[in-house]
């Protein structure tokens, strides 16, 4: 059994919640439930990377994942910005259809 | 800082997204003008790859693995000028195809930032940026596939997103275990690295991001109503273009990183096999017009990927090759049909292939174009896409698998028969009685489909020129 460290526990974690996320976004029907599903994958992804960052202290953490993590976060801000006014657009759409 | 043709490439189109989003009543002139000017810009790099091989610019001053730096080879160059070419012919066909002032003013900044993620996914040299460039290539291109703003459409946009964005991430996810073994993300890092199981699971995870980007076969489920029920100028983009990207970087990664293994070649090649008879079959059941060509986009890709496993792993050092001149002639030969199905759907009123002789109205030289198109797809002498199944058989021969030259040749069957039934319903007359309605069968606008056809025929017989250009600056892993 490999020795538990930090780096170890947060890697399997991240793994984990991306696994659940995309158990979400392959199964879920609810259009919003994807999007969070999809979300969680982002979070899941971006704790790779935060864990690659790692350094045993006292050496300082390495930055460029971080930046890593930062750039991501804001390209899925946009695709969940995006996703959603597809949503509502879709919904307005199929309420009109249905009135 | 002096002013070089990479940087071009890659700002002009950015700049004028920015533009023709600003200024949408000059969104069609502005967005004319970046695209000439990157395909100035491609010329000019062009140049300078023809004189000396693979030109690398670090941005900003800042060397890898801390910067950001662009190279273009040989491959490189092709797709860019085959983007820009394609592009180019698309805006012209833009404007008269979008006659919605709205469509007009959204299309040109979701293309133009589709452009900038095309020619950057060529450029880059770190996988990181990949994983960003892939993320505006699908944020621009949900855009463009709901810009017709049908139900049907924005539905189809939505999955597509959720297939797009999904594979994105697990192309991040990859990312970060590369990262974390080798610290490093570049290209010449991964290409250095040395061979490990665990450098090959972060492999595989992007690898199967990019084939849901890319819609190889299984995961193709979002790609036909996505590509249907677009605009005709956003289906051309959305087919010719944008699953190339993903294909692209998965011919990049394969040569770059310890990958291939025979096992893993062989499934590639299944999937491709599986594309090729599931999507063939499935085009012969279309009912719609443009439902077909989006079918058939499956099938290209499914021969592209049985290009690439044509040889297994010892004939990876020229399956590439036939890889890329298939992914240049469908590019080519699939926006010009997209662009025709359109024309056709534009002068017809309807896209329903069974009624498509039915109609009063012949826009002949749309079917003309069509069936030019079909010609580079089917595969039949002279055209490139003849060239590109060509030497995906020859190396499959020479290697003795013969089991992919059987399923190319089913495939070109399949394509034959499910094109035949387009081409009945344009060569019959007699089912139409009654006066033919006033229409002289051509249109300025058949003029830019018109080329692209008879480029993707014509670019055959420059094959030999084509592919001693895709290799310079080969292989890949050399910096000059």
């Amino acid at each position: 059994m490999p020795e538990l460290t930090p780096a170890l526990i947060y890697g399997v974690t991240g793994i984990a919640v991306f696994a659940i996320g995309l158990v979400g976004a392959l199964c879920a029907q609810d259009r919003l439930r994807r999007v969070l599903a999809l979300k969680l994958c982002s979070v899941g992804a971006g704790f790779i990377l935060v864990v690659a960052a790692w350094r045993d202290p006292p050496d300082a953490p390495d930055p460029v994942p971080h930046a890593l993590v930062i750039t991501g976060i804001v390209v899925m801000v946009s695709a969940t910005a995006v996703a959603l006014a597809l949503i509502r657009r879709l919904q307005s759409l199929e309420a009109e259809d249905d009135a | 800082m002096m002013l070089d043709p990479l940087t071009l490439v890659l700002f002009a189109p950015l700049f004028g997204a920015v533009a023709a989003f600003v200024f949408p009543r000059a969104a069609a002139a502005v967005g004319l003008g970046a695209v000439l000017v990157t395909c100035g810009a491609v010329l000019w790099l062009a140049q300078q790859v023809l004189a000396a091989g693979a030109v690398t610019v670090a941005l900003g001053g800042w060397e890898p693995p801390l910067g950001i730096a662009l190279r273009a080879d040989g491959l490189a160059v092709a797709m860019l000028a085959m983007t820009a070419v394609v592009g180019l012919l698309v805006s012209a066909s833009a404007l008269d195809a979008l006659r919605e002032a709205r469509q007009q003013q959204y299309f040109w900044p979701l293309w133009l930032l589709l452009l900038t993620g095309m020619n950057g996914v060529y450029l880059g040299t770190d996988v990181f940026n990949l994983y960003v460039m892939i993320e505006v290539i699908a944020l621009a291109a949900v855009g463009l596939t709901v810009l017709s703003g049908t139900r049907e459409a924005v539905r189809a946009g939505l999955e597509y997103m959720y297939a797009s964005i999904l594979g994105a991430l697990l192309f991040l996810l990859g990312v970060g275990f590369v990262y974390l073994q080798l610290g490093r993300l570049d290209f010449e890092g991964l290409n250095s690295a040395e061979p490990s199981g665990a450098l090959s699971a972060a492999l595989a995870l992007m690898v199967i991001g990019l084939l849901l980007k890319t819609a190889l076969f299984p995961l193709h489920f979002w790609l036909p109503a996505a590509h249907a029920n677009a605009t005709a100028p956003a289906s051309a983009l959305l087919s010719g273009l944008v699953v190339k990207a993903a294909l692209y970087i998965f011919l990049r990664l394969s040569t770059y990183m310890p990958l291939p293994d025979e096992i893993l070649i062989t499934l590639i090649g299944t999937l491709g096999a599986g594309a090729v008879l599931w999507g063939g079959v499935q085009a012969l059941r279309a009912e719609r017009l443009k439902l077909l060509v989006a079918w058939s986009t499956v099938v290209q890709i499914g021969l592209i990927f049985i290009a690439f496993a044509r040889a297994g792993q010892i004939g990876l050092t020229e399956s590439w090759k036939a890889a890329a001149l298939l992914i240049l002639a469908h590019g080519v030969a699939k926006a010009a049909m997209f662009l025709a199905a359109g024309r056709i759907k534009d002068e017809v009123g309807h896209d329903v292939i069974r009624d498509l002789d039915r109609s009063s109205i012949r826009p002949t030289l749309a079917q003309f174009t069509f069936a030019l198109a079909a010609i580079s797809i089917i595969g039949l002498p002279p055209s490139l896409g003849f060239i590109g199944k060509w030497s995906l058989m020859e190396g499959a021969m020479a290697a003795g698998y013969w089991h992919w030259v059987a399923v190319t040749m089913i495939g070109t069957l399949l394509s034959v028969a499910y094109f035949s039934r387009v081409f009945a319903g344009f060569l019959r007359f007699d089912r139409m009685r009654g006066e033919l309605a006033e229409h002289k069968g051509w249109a300025v606008a058949d003029i830019a489909p018109l080329t692209l056809a008879l480029a993707a025929i014509s670019l055959g017989l420059m094959a030999t020129p084509i592919l001693s250009f895709l290799e310079l600056g080969y292989p890949f892993g050399a910096t000059p």
